[in-house]
């Protein structure tokens, strides 16, 4: 099978492309339908790792501290990232909660242990095992992974509460919050390319 | 300006990596893999047209329940006060919370009704094999594809309340089908606007017009 590794198409529009280099932090985006082609970033690597691991961390003090604390009439309550989720299990909402319970703790999860299982190994010079399907799951469950959005989701569901009730945040959502800000960094510092350089194809590349 | 198709190339929707294939390789059995990530190589995507239109459908006729039915009642000291999507706006308002009011109901109203607006223009234009303004619908389902997610603050904001007011007599919050069949309209169109595949839109496209630019 012949392959051309000079050149790229556009994924929006098909148009073809020769692949230059760039200077980093500049980016090659399509001449006719405006698509961005790729990106060069400076040390992209270094930095999607250290995102990753730090991603990592916040995931855990996110999922087992205590997300907020709900005072009204002298009682109070508090929740945990994953107790919606129970709730609408125990409530016999079963589609919703498997749907929360994968956009907002599974496929995260999953994305940075993905990246940290290709990232870690390219780092130190070698491909780990079946490298390219774990990172096309990463690729895929990309827009699924919506940290950002249950974000906001909290923010509302605050405002909607201080107007009856006292709510003070624990560590979970600081945590969160967090999250957020380093997945985005994650997303904007990969560079793909540097995944897909390290495999050969039968020599010919 | 030649596209990849033209030249019987077909570029990889994982890797990019760009195969030359022969001009009726694509579209018969044996699948053709992608040397380097093994993906199945389409020059597009299979059947897109019919699977969008397939979802958006479903989307449209579930916005329906989405827009009319509870999503949450709250009840406090055995008053209970359910909510729909625009109601719950609607409180936001009342209780002066301007930004937060508009954001929800830029995410849960503007969204969605845009999505399924735009996903059938486009739909609708590839069908008809029109060429007008290629780079506009670009742009509008690069757009689509961005926002769709956005829908979820809802479904996420229930889902924070639920588990946090359980306060028996007090305030409990519970969730209504409502909610179900939201999340299906913003999941539904989520799946339509990936199966679409894009290059549709410039297969059509006038070669004139392409120089413009």
């Amino acid at each position: 099978m012949n392959i051309h590794a000079d050149l790229i198409a556009c994924h929006e529009c098909d148009l073809l492309h020769q692949i230059v280099a760039l200077d980093s932090g500049s980016q090659a985006n399509c001449i006719r339908c405006g698509a961005k082609l790729y990106k060069e970033i400076r040390n992209s690597l270094d930095r999607t790792l250290s995102l990753t691991v730090t991603g990592l961390i916040l995931f855990l003090l996110a999922n087992f501290y205590p997300l907020l604390t709900f005072e009204m009439q002298g009682r109070s309550q508090q929740n945990n990232l994953i107790s919606g989720v129970l709730e609408f299990f125990s409530s016999g909402f079963w589609g919703l909660g498997i749907l929360v319970f994968l956009v907002s703790i599974i496929f995260p999860l999953i994305y940075l242990l993905g990246m940290a299982y290709v990232l870690v190994p390219l780092r130190m010079g070698h491909k780990p095992w079946k490298m390219i399907s774990v990172f096309k799951v990463v690729d895929y469950l990309r827009p699924w992974a919506m940290i950002e959005v249950y974000m906001l989701g909290i923010i509302v569901a605050i405002v909607k509460l201080s107007d009856f009730a006292t709510i003070t945040p624990g560590i979970a959502l600081f945590s969160f919050a967090g999250l957020f800000v380093v997945i985005a960094a994650a997303n904007a510092s990969l560079d793909p390319r540097i995944v897909w350089r390290s495999v050969d194809i039968d020599g010919e590349y | 300006m030649t596209t990849a198709r033209e030249n019987s190339l077909v570029g990889c929707h994982h890797c990019n990596l760009i195969v030359a294939v022969g001009p009726d390789d694509i579209g018969l059995a044996p699948k053709i893999m992608c040397p380097r990530c093994s993906s199945v190589l389409h020059q597009r995507k299979p059947n897109s047209i019919a699977r969008s239109w397939a979802l958006l459908i479903a989307a449209v006729i579930l916005y329906i329940p989405a827009n009319t039915i509870p999503i949450m009642t709250v009840t406090s000291f055995g008053e209970g006060s359910p909510d729909t999507i625009m109601s719950g706006v609607i409180h936001l308002l009342e209780a002066d919370q301007i930004p937060i009011a508009a954001l929800v109901f830029f995410a849960s109203i503007v969204v969605p009704i845009f999505k399924i607006v735009m996903i059938s223009m486009i739909l609708i234009s590839v069908q008809f094999k029109s060429g007008w303004r290629a780079k506009d619908r670009t742009l509008i389902y690069r757009l689509t594809e961005v926002v769709g997610r956005w829908s979820m603050i809802d479904i996420f904001m229930i889902s924070i309340l639920v588990g946090l007011v359980k306060l028996g007599n007090i305030a409990t919050i519970e969730v209504g089908f409502g909610a179900v069949a939201f999340a299906a309209v913003v999941v539904l169109t989520m799946f339509s606007a990936t199966y679409f595949d894009p290059r549709l839109i410039w297969d059509h496209a006038q070669s004139n017009e392409l120089m413009e630019d």
